[in-house]
């Protein structure tokens, strides 16, 4: 009986703190500019374990959370590969984190990752954030959802979240390239204009 | 110690079971709505949006922002008809933003309401420069969709979650007194 209770209580401590954890992890956590960022260490598409520690030579990195299916995420794929081409070779490569929760969207699986980084021709990492560690961390909520980080001595800081540009619609129309603005300002040693945006996107499946 | 346990998983597999048998009672009142018909979707900027999102008539509203290609979206659509047609004597009006593309207002998005029978009062948003009307939506907005604005003149509240037909009706009735 005592056996009983106090499986009980320690049954009503773990959802107490699983419900407190669950509220916590909703909107105002999470990596905001200025923050450093804790390492992650992820399987990639080619089955190798990627961290930001495994590139020597970066000076920071476009850290992107997409993913296959959510529709803002595909209109932006070729923005993104066209953002490695573009500043992987000037010390900030991109690397991409697939966050959903494949029983939810198998279509996410890494099967599909593989595919898609193949058809695609990606050229920067795709990795699988398998068991939802990383994503909650960083309080990305939604996918496309792109943190720039800057290597510093302190560690990895945020210095931009947000949308790539304002128009995810037309690559042709865009006005405001807030990924690339942040980027070349950090190359260039200035402030960045614009630090943090908005855009619709899908929630990350749990 | 075994029977604890069992009786925990009997718990959670009666707390599922209510979801299973809540849909179905949605389905119904679906089922009861009338025929679709050809249908003029109303397309918005935000701009024109915006006082939608401001009314001052002593009237509740629910505002959605969904679009056919969001899962969880698709997945709470009938609670907020079903919250509609039911909170409609309580002077309760909701109201379902789509986020669909342009491009597919025709192919998708009309087709899917005339094939869901949705009543609600449907608007599509076509503003692509969301960094400009997310936070006028409300500041704590990320981006993701499903999210939900439930308001009553000056008084309101925001949702950037999912819903089932419980929780939807819980936090509108603290708008009901």
């Amino acid at each position: 009986m005592k056996k009983v209770v106090k499986l009980m209580l320690l049954t009503a401590i773990v959802f107490g703190v699983w419900s407190f954890t669950k509220v916590e992890n909703k909107l105002e956590d999470g990596y905001k500019v200025g923050d450093v960022v804790s390492d992650f260490k992820l399987e990639n598409i080619d089955g190798k374990m990627v961290s930001m520690a495994s590139f020597n030579e970066a000076k920071g990195f476009i850290i992107t959370f997409t993913c296959n299916t959510c529709p803002y995420a595909v209109a932006y794929e070729d923005r993104v590969e066209a953002l490695n081409k573009m500043y992987a070779e000037k010390g900030y490569p991109v690397i991409a984190i697939m966050p959903n929760s494949v029983k939810a969207k198998p279509e996410d699986g890494m099967k599909y990752m593989q595919e898609r980084a193949k058809e695609k021709g990606f050229t920067f990492p795709y990795l699988m954030d398998k068991g939802q560690r990383v994503y909650p961390q960083f309080g990305a909520t939604k996918t496309p959802h792109i943190y720039v980080v800057e290597k510093t001595d302190k560690g990895n800081v945020v210095k931009y979240v947000g949308a790539i540009d304002d128009n995810f619609q037309n690559a042709d129309e865009v006005k405001h390239k807030y990924v690339e603005d942040a980027v070349n300002a950090l190359l260039n040693g200035k402030a960045i204009d614009v630090t943090e945006t908005k855009a619709i996107g899908c929630s990350i499946k749990v | 110690m075994k029977i604890y346990l069992i009786l925990l998983i009997v718990l959670f597999s009666a707390c599922k079971q209510d979801v299973v048998v809540d849909n179905k009672n949605i389905e119904i009142v679906e089922v009861k709505v009338e025929k679709g018909e050809s249908l003029d979707l109303i397309v918005y900027n935000f701009n024109e949006l915006e006082p939608l999102l401001n009314k001052m008539d002593d009237k509740i509203y629910v505002v959605n922002f969904w679009a056919t290609w969001c899962a969880p979206c698709v997945k709470e659509l009938p609670y907020f008809e079903a919250l509609n047609n039911e909170y409609k004597s309580k002077n309760v009006e909701v109201v379902l933003v789509s986020l669909d593309f342009p491009k597919q207002y025709e192919t998708k998005l009309k087709p899917f309401i005339i094939k869901r029978q949705l009543k609600s009062k449907m608007v599509a948003l076509n503003d692509v420069d969301s960094n400009t009307w997310i936070p006028k939506v409300d500041k704590e907005w990320s981006g993701a969709i499903p999210a939900t604005v439930i308001y009553k003149n000056e008084k309101r509240a925001f949702y950037e979650k999912s819903f089932n037909l419980e929780e939807l009706k819980t936090e509108v009735n603290k708008f009901l007194n």
